[in-house]
């Protein structure tokens, strides 16, 4: 299920905790970034891995709203609508974005493009309205600017 | 004033430009002292938590047992999720060996032989740049054994989180580094007596570690000058909303939110009035426009104002603003964020945000307003952990202090279809 390459990072994770148990958030997101997201085999694998029951596995990914469960859109686009967007937009950017992937806050775009996310405050209020694509932060968004970006991503 | 935490130095992440700064002189002089000397500098500056809680340091790490007969924590807590709340990413981005050494210092202090830095999730990219950091500090014999020849040991790892605000809460932080769901513990135990992995553990803020160095390095009877005596130091103030320059600016405390709004935040656009400010993050309560005069950023001119100095995360609201939606934009937070365990979180924050949904659309009856007080007022400190009142002081304030908005969005008797 993981490569042997992540396997030896999983095996380097290890020194870092006194058990295995302690190693489950970095090695489910080893396995997202593998996969893209945390199908119910791969939990499976993990649990075995670091031998802890399936049930906490799923507890896990669960609880936690960055883990998916299911599989996303090639980008998946996260649009902060907390306070200090609010005050400065953010309502433009959901419609921008929602309108330009096919797809509402929750949904994949019919494409498998686009997966789109309502997220709350990701600490950057100072560059607010804000969207994050995978890793990256796009900050000080205007309707305009937000339609640039989308159209870029191929 | 001088900056000391986020100096206006190009590529001060870059361990060689920080060095050449004074970096790490610090520790060389703090492994010269005996561990308790470090922690009573530590308290004898007067510095207090960055995180919300404004506890005293010192006094935090004498808490912790003596020796090296067995295995201790330190958490530094990186998990920066209170919405109005990004200075931390800042100490990430552009100087993260402050806080490294501030973590060493810590460690050598209460003799803790491991340490974690507990980063949000969303922030992958700056665990990258703090990993980068470590790695810089450990080639550099900063971390790791017999460091700079001292005899002394520690390890400092990243630990990335995974999308949870409740993960930001001490107990929970711990419980998310053993590989657990989020949940908050009761205490006692403290975490000093049984911690993460049930041994004594330290919990600090990011902003709080990045403090030390500047007191071992000037001395806790020159840190102490700086600010207000109860409540000295730098502070990192992140200004958002309706402001012309939001952003993170480092001033010491005390100085007026007047004057961190419209001077180094350069004011409210188009010279709109100030209908309301959050002095410290959505947590805190909120305090009108008109009543802002003399009001200070530090802890005990916010207590007496009536709201709290939290993670100095400052949201401007100008005359325009519905504070009826902001409510409830902050309301649907929490109940996004409870974690489950406690019944009056887990419901209540259910309710709230139920109810400001109804003044939203004008389909609220005038008892609701009342109602909202009562639900919050039993959400207030019936939980296991500080989520509750989080959740609860907002809409207490916001109802008391601007009654008259929720007033005005009660549905109207006389529309209603005969």
């Amino acid at each position: 299920m993981l490569t042997q390459e992540n396997l030896k990072k999983v095996e380097a994770l290890y020194k870092k905790y006194p058990n295995k148990k302690a190693a489950l958030l970095p090695v489910l997101w080893i396995a997202q970034e593998q996969e893209g997201w945390i199908s119910e085999e791969m939990m499976r694998y993990i649990g075995d891995l670091l031998e802890v029951p399936h049930a906490h596995v799923l507890g896990v990914v669960t609880f936690y709203t960055m883990y998916k469960s299911k599989p996303h859109g090639k980008y998946h686009i996260e649009v902060c609508t907390n306070v200090s967007c609010m005050l400065r937009g953010s309502d433009k950017i959901r419609d921008v974005v929602e309108k330009h992937c096919g797809a509402k806050f929750g949904e994949t775009s019919a494409d498998k493009k686009f997966s789109v996310s309502e997220v709350e405050c990701m600490g950057a209020c100072g560059g607010a309205p804000m969207i994050a694509i995978g890793e990256e932060y796009y900050e000080n968004l205007t309707a305009e600017k937000t339609e640039q970006l989308l159209s870029s991503l191929k | 004033m001088e900056k000391f935490i986020l100096p206006d130095i190009p590529n001060l992440h870059n361990i060689d430009v920080y060095e050449q700064h004074g970096g790490y002189q610090a520790l060389r002089k703090a492994l010269q002292m005996k561990p308790d000397e470090v922690i009573d500098e530590v308290k004898k500056s007067g510095l207090r938590g960055r995180g919300g809680a404004c506890f005293p340091t010192g006094l935090k790490w004498s808490f912790m047992p003596k020796g090296n007969d067995k295995a201790k924590y330190l958490c530094v807590n990186g998990d920066e999720s209170e919405p109005g709340t990004f200075k931390d990413r800042q100490i990430f981005e552009f100087n993260p060996h402050v806080m490294i050494e501030g973590i060493i210092i810590g460690c050598y202090a209460m003799g803790i032989p491991t340490a974690y830095i507990y980063i949000r999730g969303e922030y992958r990219k700056w665990i990258k740049m703090v990993d980068q950091a470590l790695a810089d500090a450990y080639a550099k014999g900063y971390i790791g054994e017999n460091i700079l020849g001292s005899g002394f040991s520690t390890n400092v790892y990243t630990h990335s989180g995974a999308g949870a605000y409740i993960c930001g809460e001490e107990s929970a932080l711990m419980n998310s580094i053993e590989g657990e769901r989020g949940y908050p513990r009761v205490k006692p135990p403290f975490p000093a007596q049984k911690g993460v992995f049930g041994m004594p553990t330290t919990i600090n803020n990011v902003e709080t570690m990045s403090n030390v160095p500047l007191i071992i390095n000037k001395g806790a009877e020159w840190y102490s000058k700086i600010g207000v005596a109860k409540h000295p130091g730098p502070i990192l103030v992140g200004i958002s909303g309706h402001v012309n320059k939001p952003g993170v600016y480092e001033v010491p405390t005390g100085v007026t939110l007047l004057t961190l709004i419209n001077e180094y935040a350069g004011g409210v656009p188009n010279g709109k009035k100030i209908k309301a400010v959050i002095p410290g993050g959505s947590s805190t309560m909120i305090l009108r426009g008109e009543n802002l005069e003399g009001i200070c950023m530090d802890a005990d001119s916010l207590k007496a104002a009536g709201s709290s100095v939290g993670t100095a995360g400052l949201m401007v609201m100008d005359e325009d603003t519905d504070l009826v939606r902001v409510l409830s934009r902050i309301s649907h937070f929490y109940h996004h964020e409870s974690c489950g365990q406690c019944t009056p979180c887990r419901e209540g924050t259910g309710w709230l945000e139920k109810m400001l949904h109804r003044f939203e659309h004008y389909e609220a009856r005038t008892e609701d307003i009342d109602m909202l007080e009562n639900v919050a007022n039993h959400i207030e400190g019936n939980t296991i952990c500080a989520l509750g009142d989080a959740a609860a002081w907002p809409v207490q304030s916001f109802v008391r202090r601007f009654r008259d908005e929720f007033e005005k969005r009660v549905k109207q008797e006389n529309t209603v279809a005969a």
